[in-house]
């Protein structure tokens, strides 16, 4: 039985990794794995506290973050898509139209 | 059932007259303008006449409630008018004196460009102290009492562009409002002894109490914060320093206001006042005093003064003071007699002296008149007739009430009767010096061709000095007929008032005896105090023949023999040998220059209390407190939150990385925050 700690070890650790890589890279298409993988380190946690406890609300939670993040996934990529048609880029520091 | 005389109205028509001129007196003609300010005041005199015809029928006093005013709890202000006789010839002397100085005032200022601000303002005067004047309870009283101050304030810097005019009216309020703090004062104190300012219950209250021979107590103290206030008003010592100031003013306004009727209203205050310092003999006494001294200290500067109106003023400060030692030897009703003939004669002279400035072109120096006497007739005459009222000469309106305060004055103790009738002797001097300056010997003017003398007057208006007038002229009609009609008054006007010595009945005493007696305490109970004349309460009411009816005819001839002693002295210094007042004021140099300049109290004042004031005011208030501590409290925040704000707006670059960038470290400060809480 492994213990909880370690699952939610690697929790923070998918994490902080999404969070870094949310801040530092400039290309969308990595900044939007990144937001998955903060999405991908919170289902993490939730599964191993939900094994832990017996509660299956914890499942229940991961299933609805994942219909979101597919969403978010379809309408994201489309948006990525529409702005590299017209900007072609992919670098948000270049995409600041709406920026004074 | 009393009938209703709708007294409310006396008060009020002046008010809609000053509301007329005020708002709509811009467009209208000059004649209007009068017409108006004629008819409210006239018609406010017609119904004092109404009302005095109507007086022997009603019960004294008559009250009438016009509104409610102020009600809590037990405590209840009407506006509510109280008649009795003090208020009746109160009545007849503002509304009689005031109206007759209103026609006046048609022929002075009809050159002047505020022709309608100055009748507005007037009328205005008229309606606070009618108020004053009718006010059943001590809170409507201090309503005219503070509005007449207004009006005087408004009509001293009636020629505001003149910056003497304007600080001579600072100066009037300023000091009016030391007195109306003690005034206040005294009315709390009696709010809270008494529950109530209406008359009939004041005085039913302080009725009930005890003389306080022994120490001072409660009435005492209300006597004096009277006192107090009435010192403000009617130019006492301390606080006389404004009146002559005042004279920057019209000279109908000097003759209205500062001499006839608003100065009196702190010799009205006290004689209806008279409840409770008939049980104060502290208070009284120091009334006395301050009376005595005022009228003495005054006299010796009005001896000095070349102005001609500063020469009235002070005179009028010395009757005022007069008045007070009257009241203050509790001879009321000789104090209201005085101030009646006062009225009459001290108006006189200012509107005859203002006829005699307007016949010199503005000319307000007496160095600089003289031989006036034949060409302007009607004015020297009248203005004979006031010098030997106001000097008390036999059988002239002065005489009676001067020497009927004289001789009372004398059974309190005879230092105010020595004092008095030396004052008397001053009076008469300056006066008869006011009269030989003016209108004997050679004339000492430029105005005699046809230059005019403006150096006192302002620029753009004063005296009326207009182009079209020149050389030495008398005054136009509508200025002589009151001028005339004082004069008669002020022969007449002391007849009411002969004593039983000279084969009178002193019909005025016991016309007022009424209002001074009604409510006198039991002073048979009461040991002779020092100050106090209570055998004298008797005498005059006639009840039984005067023991000392010789005595009293002797001290009437003394005075007249000061009055022309003072005659003879003027005449033989200033007219016979007019060389003797530069050997005299040589000889005197110190005195001299000491009364010129009067005393120096002016500059007294300006050490002691004006100067700490200003300082203490621009070094502590101003740049201590308002710059150091509320400005620097409001300047520093602003300061700090533009400092911190500065700072943090370097957060909002607009990077959206560097926004999840910060929430990231919140969500890291909150979890460790949370981290370390839970591991304790």
């Amino acid at each position: 039985m492994v213990p909880l700690s370690y699952y939610l070890v690697l929790s923070g650790i998918l994490f902080a990794c999404g969070v870094t890589g949310f801040l530092i890279k400039r290309n969308i298409i990595t900044i939007f794995m990144s937001i998955e993988l903060m999405l991908n380190g919170v289902n993490l946690s939730f599964v191993a506290f939900a094994a832990h406890w017996h509660a299956l609300s914890g499942q229940i939670f991961v299933f609805f973050v994942m219909v979101v993040a597919a969403a978010e996934a379809a309408v994201g990529l489309a948006i990525i898509i529409a702005v590299y048609r017209t900007r072609e880029t992919l670098n948000v520091d270049h995409v600041n139209l709406l920026k004074l | 059932m009393t009938p209703d005389l709708h007294l409310w109205l006396i008060p009020l028509l002046p008010l809609i007259g000053a509301a007329m001129n005020g708002f709509l007196g811009r467009r209208l003609t000059r004649q209007a303008i009068a017409t108006v300010a004629l008819a409210f005041c006239g018609a406010s005199f017609a119904m004092a006449l109404y009302v005095s015809l109507r007086f022997s029928g009603l019960a004294i006093p008559h009250m009438e409630t016009l509104a409610p005013w102020i009600r809590s709890g037990t405590f209840q202000a009407d506006f509510a008018f109280y008649l009795d006789q003090l208020s009746l010839v109160m009545l007849l002397v503002v509304t009689g004196v005031g109206f007759l100085i209103h026609i006046y005032s048609v022929g002075y200022m009809w050159e002047e460009a505020g022709f309608y601000r100055f009748f507005c303002y007037l009328n205005l005067f008229m309606f606070f102290m009618l108020t004053l004047v009718l006010a059943s309870n001590y809170l409507l009283m201090f309503i005219g009492w503070e509005g007449v101050g207004l009006a005087s304030y408004l009509l001293i810097g009636f020629w505001f562009t003149k910056d003497s005019a304007a600080s001579a009216g600072k100066k009037a309020f300023i000091v009016n409002r030391i007195g109306d703090f003690g005034f206040l004062i005294a009315l709390f104190l009696m709010i809270k002894h008494f529950g109530t300012l209406n008359f009939d219950r004041v005085f039913q209250f302080a009725a009930t109490i005890d003389v306080e021979n022994a120490g001072a107590g409660l009435l005492t103290a209300i006597g004096l914060l009277l006192m107090v206030g009435a010192a403000g008003k009617s130019a006492q010592i301390p606080l006389y320093v404004w009146l002559p100031d005042a004279m920057e003013g019209p000279t109908p306004v000097s003759a209205l206001i500062h001499a006839a009727t608003m100065v009196t209203a702190g010799v009205y205050m006290v004689a209806r006042s008279h409840v409770i310092f008939e049980r104060a003999p502290t208070a009284l006494m120091i009334v006395a005093i301050i009376g005595t001294l005022t009228a003495l200290f005054a006299a010796t500067i009005g001896v000095a003064q070349t102005d001609i109106k500063k020469v009235l003023a002070y005179s009028t400060i010395s009757q005022l003071g007069y008045m007070f030692l009257a009241c203050g030897v509790a001879a009321f009703s000789a104090g209201v007699f005085h101030l009646m003939t006062h009225a009459f004669f001290k108006g006189l002279l200012f509107l005859a002296a203002g006829s005699v400035i307007h016949a010199i072109g503005g000319e307000q120096d007496m160095r600089k008149m003289g031989g006036l006497r034949e060409h302007i007739p009607w004015t020297f005459w009248t203005m004979t007739i006031g010098s030997f009222a106001i000097a008390g000469i036999w059988p002239l309106a002065g005489f009676f009430s001067k020497d009927e305060i004289l001789w009372r004055a004398y059974q309190a103790s005879w230092v105010y009767w020595l004092i008095g009738v030396f004052t008397a002797l001053l009076t008469s001097f300056y006066m008869f010096r006011l009269w030989f300056l003016t209108f004997f010997g050679e004339y000492r003017g430029t105005a005699s061709g046809h230059s005019i003398v403006r150096e006192e007057a302002p620029s753009r208006s004063g005296p009326p000095a207009s182009p079209g007038h020149h050389g030495i002229h008398e005054s136009p009609r509508v200025m002589l007929i009151p001028l005339a009609i004082l004069a008669f008054l002020s022969v007449v006007g002391g007849w009411v008032g002969i004593p039983g010595s000279l084969g009178g009945s002193n019909r005025f005493d016991r016309f007022l005896g009424p209002v001074f007696r009604a409510t006198a305490p039991a002073l048979n109970r009461q040991p002779a105090a020092p100050g106090e004349v209570a055998p004298s309460e008797q005498t005059t009411e006639g009840l039984e023949p005067h023991t000392g009816r010789g005595t009293e005819l002797a001290f009437a001839a003394i005075s007249v023999f000061a009055a022309l002693l003072g005659l003879y002295l003027a005449w033989l210094l200033y007219l016979r040998r007019p060389e003797l007042p530069q050997r005299i004021s040589a000889a005197l140099h110190g005195i001299y220059t000491a009364v010129s300049n009067k005393y120096y109290v002016d500059e007294l004042y300006a050490v002691v209390f004006v100067k700490p004031l200003v300082e203490g005011a621009s070094r502590v208030l101003w740049r201590g407190i308002d710059q150091g501590v509320i400005d620097a409290t409001l300047d520093n925040t602003a300061d700090a939150a533009r400092h911190v704000s500065d700072s943090l707006r370097h957060m909002q670059s607009g990077n959206l990385r560097s926004y999840a960038g910060w929430v990231a470290a919140g969500a890291a400060v909150v979890i460790a925050y949370m981290i370390w809480t839970g591991a304790r």
